[in-house]
C-alpha cells in the first residue's frame, strides 16, 4: 500500500537560510509518527512545508498518492489533512464555538454539530468555555481548542505540532491520551512533533529524528527508545 | 429651538453618508490592516457612473424614478465591484507581505489615479441633476422658521442603517463573515483551515467598493451636484468616522459618521461655517487623547 503522506528530498528555504535539506519521510494510514529534534532543527518548518507555506523548492510531497508540492495552501487542507500548528494559532477574538466552525470549513451545518459533539467527548473542557473567546482561555484550554479546530474537518492525516509546549504534566497526559484513543477508535492517521521525546516516542509506532534539517535516524518507536544516542542527546537532561 | 432641530436633522443626514462610505474603510482595515486612501473615490466614480447610468436610462425613454435609480444603482455598483476588485488585485495584493507603508503609499497612488481619470474623462467642472426624490414633511413651524424633513433625508437614514443591519449580520453570523475575520487575526491559519484568502480579501474589496457606491448614489440623489474632487473631502472625513468611532467597528462607524455630521452641521449653524472642519477635527484628536481605539474600538487583553 502506498504511504499516506510521502516527502522526498524535499528542500525549503526561510530567505536566504535553507531551513531543510533534503528530508524523506513517510507516513501511512493509521500510523502515529513522530518527528524529534532540538529546537530549531526544522520540525516546524518540515509541518508547514507540507501544507505549502513555505513551499518546498525541490523535492515532492505526494498525499494520498497525488502530487501537492505546487498546490495553494487551502487547496492543499481541502484534501484531508489539518494541523494543530506551532504555537497554537487560535483566533483570539472569536469564542470558543466560532474557532471550532472554522475547522469545520466547507461542512454541512449536521455534519459540523457532530463533529463537534466528538470534540466535546474528548475536550469537556471546551464545551464549559462555548462562549468565551479564544484569548481568554488558560494554555491548556487553548491547546485544546487548536486540535479540536483541527479534528473538526475530520480529517484523515492530523499534522499535531508540540501539543505538549508550556502544559502541565496532567495536561499532557490527557492530550497524548486523546491522540492514542483517536489513533486506536478512529485510525486517524498522525504526524507529531515533539521536544518532548520520550512521552512522543512512547506513543508513536515510529519516528524521525530531524537534526539541521535532515533526517539522520529512523525506526520505531521502541527501536529509537533503546538508542544509546537518542538517550543521550535528547532523553537525558530534563525532558 | 426650530433651528436646532433643522440642524440635528441636517447633521444626522450628512452624518449618514459619511458613516456609509465609512464602513468600507473599516471593513477593509478590518481584514488587512490597511487604509484604502482610494476608498473615497470609489465613492466620487460610483456617484458618476450613478450620474452616467442615469442619463443614459433617460436617453432611452426610463423615466420612472424607483425603476431607473434601481437599474442605475444595479449598473453602478456592478462597474464598482470590478474596480474594488482590479484596485486590490493590481495596487495591493502585489505588495502583501511588503512593509507596511507600501500599500498606503500604492493607496494614495490609486486615489490620484482615479481622480484624474474622472477629471480628464469628465471634466472639472460640477455636474448637476435635478432632484429625483422631492418632497418633505414639514414637523414645525415657529417664528416663521419651518423646520423640514425631506424624504430623501429620510431615505439615506433608512438605506444606511438597513446596510449597517444586513453587514453586522454577515460579520457576526455568517461563514463569509467568519472567514474575513479569521483572516484578520491570523491569515496564514485561516489558510491552514482551508480558506482561500486571496479569494476572502478580494470580496472584502468588492463589497466594500459596492458600499462606497450606494454612498455615491445617495450623495448624488442628495445635493445633486458632483465634481471629481468629492471623494478626497468625504474620504477624509469617513475616514476620521472610521478613527473616532473604532476603526475595524462597523456600528462604530457610523456612530463615528454621526458624531463627525453633528459637529459639522451645529458648528456651522451656531460658529462659522469656514471653520468646520477644525472643530470636526479637533474633537477627533481630543477623543484620540482618551480613546486611542476610538468610541467603540476593541482594546482586549489577550493571553499569550
Amino acid at each position: 500500500m502506498p504511504a499516506l503522506l510521502r516527502l522526498e528530498g524535499v528542500t525549503a528555504f526561510y530567505g536566504a537560510i535553507q531551513a531543510l535539506k533534503g528530508v524523506d519521510l513517510e507516513v501511512n494510514q493509521g500510523e502515529i509518527v513522530t518527528l524529534i529534534g532540538a529546537n530549531g532543527a526544522g520540525k516546524s518548518t518540515l509541518m508547514m512545508t507540507i501544507c505549502g507555506t513555505p513551499r518546498a523548492r525541490h523535492g515532492s510531497i505526494r498525499y494520498d498518492g497525488q502530487d501537492i508540492t505546487q498546490l495553494a495552501t487551502h487547496e492543499i487542507m481541502r484534501r484531508g489533512l489539518a494541523q494543530s500548528p506551532e504555537g497554537r494559532r487560535i483566533f483570539p477574538r472569536m469564542t470558543v464555538h466560532e474557532n471550532l466552525l472554522m475547522g469545520a470549513r466547507g461542512h454541512k451545518p449536521a455534519e459540523a454539530e457532530a463533529a463537534m459533539a466528538e470534540v466535546f467527548a474528548l475536550f469537556p473542557r471546551l464545551k464549559e468555555r462555548l462562549a468565551q473567546r479564544g484569548g481568554t482561555l488558560s494554555g491548556g484550554e487553548q491547546q485544546m481548542l487548536a486540535i479540536g479546530r483541527a479534528l473538526m474537518s475530520r480529517p484523515r492525516l492530523l499534522l499535531l505540532d508540540e501539543p505538549s509546549l508550556g502544559l502541565a504534566p496532567l495536561v499532557v497526559r490527557q492530550i497524548f491520551g486523546a491522540i492514542r484513543e483517536l489513533n486506536r477508535a478512529t485510525g486517524l492517521t498522525v504526524l507529531l512533533v515533539e521536544q518532548n521525546a520520550f512521552q512522543a516516542l512512547r506513543l508513536a509506532h515510529r519516528g524521525y529524528v530531524l537534526v539541521n534539517g535532515a533526517i539522520t535516524m529512523a525506526g520505531t518507536g521502541a527501536d529509537l527508545l533503546a538508542r544509546p544516542e537518542i538517550r543521550a542527546a535528547y532523553l537525558e537532561g530534563g525532558h | 429651538m426650530a433651528y436646532a432641530l433643522q440642524q440635528l436633522i441636517n447633521g444626522v443626514t450628512l452624518g449618514m453618508i459619511y458613516g456609509l462610505i465609512a464602513v468600507g474603510y473599516t471593513m477593509v482595515y478590518g481584514i488587512i490592516g490597511m487604509i484604502n486612501f482610494a476608498h473615497g473615490d470609489v465613492f466620487m466614480v460610483g456617484a458618476f457612473l450613478t450620474l452616467i447610468g442615469l442619463t443614459l436610462l433617460g436617453g432611452f425613454g426610463i423615466t420612472s424614478v424607483p425603476i431607473a435609480l434601481a437599474l442605475a444603482f444595479i449598473a453602478a455598483a456592478a462597474i464598482a465591484a470590478v474596480y474594488g476588485w482590479t484596485i486590490e488585485r493590481v495596487a495591493y495584493r502585489p505588495l502583501r507581505g511588503s512593509f507596511r507603508l507600501a500599500p498606503l503609499i500604492s493607496a494614495i497612488g490609486m486615489s490620484i489615479v482615479l481622480q484624474n481619470f474622472v477629471q480628464v474623462s469628465q471634466g472639472a467642472r460640477d455636474l448637476n441633476l435635478q432632484p429625483l426624490i422631492p418632497g418633505s414633511i414639514r414637523l414645525m413651524n415657529q417664528g416663521g422658521f419651518a423646520v423640514e424633513l425631506s424624504w430623501m433625508q429620510v431615505l439615506i437614514s433608512v438605506v444606511t442603517l438597513a446596510i449597517l443591519a444586513v453587514f453586522t449580520w454577515l460579520v457576526t453570523r455568517t461563514p463569509l463573515g467568519r472567514a474575513m475575520r479569521a483572516c484578520e487575526q491570523d491569515l496564514k491559519m485561516a489558510s491552514l483551515l482551508g480558506i482561500d484568502t486571496d479569494k476572502t480579501i478580494s470580496l472584502t474589496f468588492v463589497i466594500g467598493a459596492a458600499l462606497a457606491t450606494v454612498a455615491g448614489l445617495l450623495f448624488l440623489l442628495y445635493y445633486g451636484s458632483i465634481n471629481f474632487f468629492i471623494g478626497f473631502s468625504a474620504g477624509i472625513k469617513a475616514f476620521t468616522a472610521a478613527v473616532l468611532g473604532g476603526i475595524g467597528s462597523l456600528p462604530g462607524a457610523v456612530l463615528g459618521g454621526l458624531a463627525i455630521g453633528l459637529i459639522e452641521s451645529f458648528w456651522s449653524g451656531y460658529a462659522s461655517v469656514p471653520y468646520k472642519n477644525v472643530a470636526a477635527f479637533s474633537v477627533l484628536a481630543i477623543v484620540l487623547i482618551f480613546l486611542p481605539s476610538g468610541l467603540l474600538g476593541r482594546a482586549d487583553v489577550e493571553k499569550v
